[in-house]
């Protein structure tokens, strides 16, 4: 039944989410910290888990598949949502702050990639 | 008309799904017949969307009640379940490889963000430590940006600086993504991994990651999370105080 794999997210979700607030918790910080990184570990260790001892039939994994597919759509009803406007209205520094701190994250992506590479040949560059 | 806006007024979400499928399907066959499939379909929507934002304010088109639904759906909690959801095809494997890499680049994304953002700021006259962290912080995310700000006591006029940079920031990494993925590597789960930690935003680097390759998603999203928390906690604390001790306060 499809439930079953919906209702193993839902449960993956919510201790996902539990575990950031907690880990907010214990740092002093009013918020969820990497709840959603929680809830995708449990989600992987518990469909390895379950797939292994063959507790999760295809059905109940199209639950799953279902909800992994939506995640585009539900981006474009975000992108719809965002407040593009006052990205524009912040004015010049705004735009400057944003837009160096982009440039200058994304232009060290090659760099960083190269950190645990080296020790594995067989991963193409 | 009144009744078919008594009808929408009741079932909002429904209708939001309606429209995300016409504006996917149209997307899809710009794509393919205008542009002869160069620019793919997903970031045509995704630039759409953006697009039709500008028509609203602090919520972009969910400002009107009669696209309350796609606020609704475009929000957090779908958002944040549909991105867990995609974990079921991640390679556990790969992640575990890439883990160093992944945990180097959070703090160094953080960093150069925060970096970026304050030099910006910098440059356009503003010399207080506490504004300068704040904007800083809102070049890592709209959200570091406020919580930041709010904790030290920014202005609001600041504030709302620091909000609009993490929006560019966010839009651009968008936008950009697609565009320059072929030049920095971005086609493995490795470097997906790393461009999350460096990217920081979990909408843009999912929404760019979509318009790139969707099987990267996963394993951007799983590092980007972390990074609102990261900036969160050092924005305020370690950076505000290396910035006064520079400022000589």
């Amino acid at each position: 039944m499809k439930i079953y794999g919906v209702a193993l997210l839902c449960a993956c979700f919510l201790a996902g989410k539990f575990l950031g607030q907690l880990l907010g918790k214990a740092i002093g910080l009013d918020g969820d910290i990497g709840g959603v990184g929680f809830a995708m570990l449990l989600l992987m260790l518990a469909g390895a888990y379950l797939h292994r001892k063959q507790w999760l039939s295809r059905e109940s994994e199209a639950g799953i598949w279902f909800w992994s597919s939506m995640y585009i759509p539900i981006i474009v009803a975000m992108a719809a949502t965002l407040n593009v406007r006052a990205a524009f209205e912040g004015g010049w520094v705004a735009l400057l702050a944003g837009g160096a701190a982009t440039f200058a994250g994304l232009l060290l992506v090659p760099l960083l990639a190269k950190i645990g590479k080296d020790t594995d040949p067989d991963t193409k560059p | 008309m009144e009744l078919l806006k008594n009808i929408i007024d009741k079932n909002g979400l429904i209708f939001a799904f309606l429209l995300v499928g016409l504006m996917m399907l149209i997307s899809q066959v710009l794509s393919r017949f205008l542009f002869r499939g160069k620019i793919p379909g997903v970031a045509l929507a995704i630039l759409g969307g953006l697009g039709l934002a500008f028509l609203g304010g602090e919520k972009g088109l969910g400002d009107y009640p009669l696209f309350a639904g796609l606020a609704f759906l475009g929000g957090s909690m779908f958002r944040d379940f549909a991105v867990v959801a995609t974990a079921m095809g991640a390679d556990m494997g790969q992640i575990k490889k890439a883990g160093k890499a992944g945990v180097i680049s959070l703090f160094a994304g953080v960093l150069v963000s925060f970096t970026a953002g304050v030099a910006a700021a910098l440059a356009l006259g503003y010399t207080d430590p506490v504004s300068l962290t704040t904007i800083g912080a809102g070049a890592c995310t709209y959200i570091v940006g406020p919580v930041t700000g709010s904790a030290l006591g920014a202005t609001s006029e600041v504030l709302a600086i620091s909000i609009a940079a993490g929006v560019v920031k966010t839009i651009l990494v968008t936008i950009i993504t697609p565009m320059i993925a072929p030049r920095i590597g971005l086609n493995n789960p490795h470097s997906a991994m790393v461009f999350g930690g460096m990217g920081g935003t979990t909408s843009g680097v999912v929404a760019g990651l979509a318009a790139t390759d969707p099987k990267l998603v996963p394993y951007g999203a799983l590092t980007a999370t972390f990074y609102t928390g990261l900036g969160c906690l050092l924005c305020p604390s370690v950076f505000f105080l290396i910035l006064r001790a520079l400022a000589g306060g």
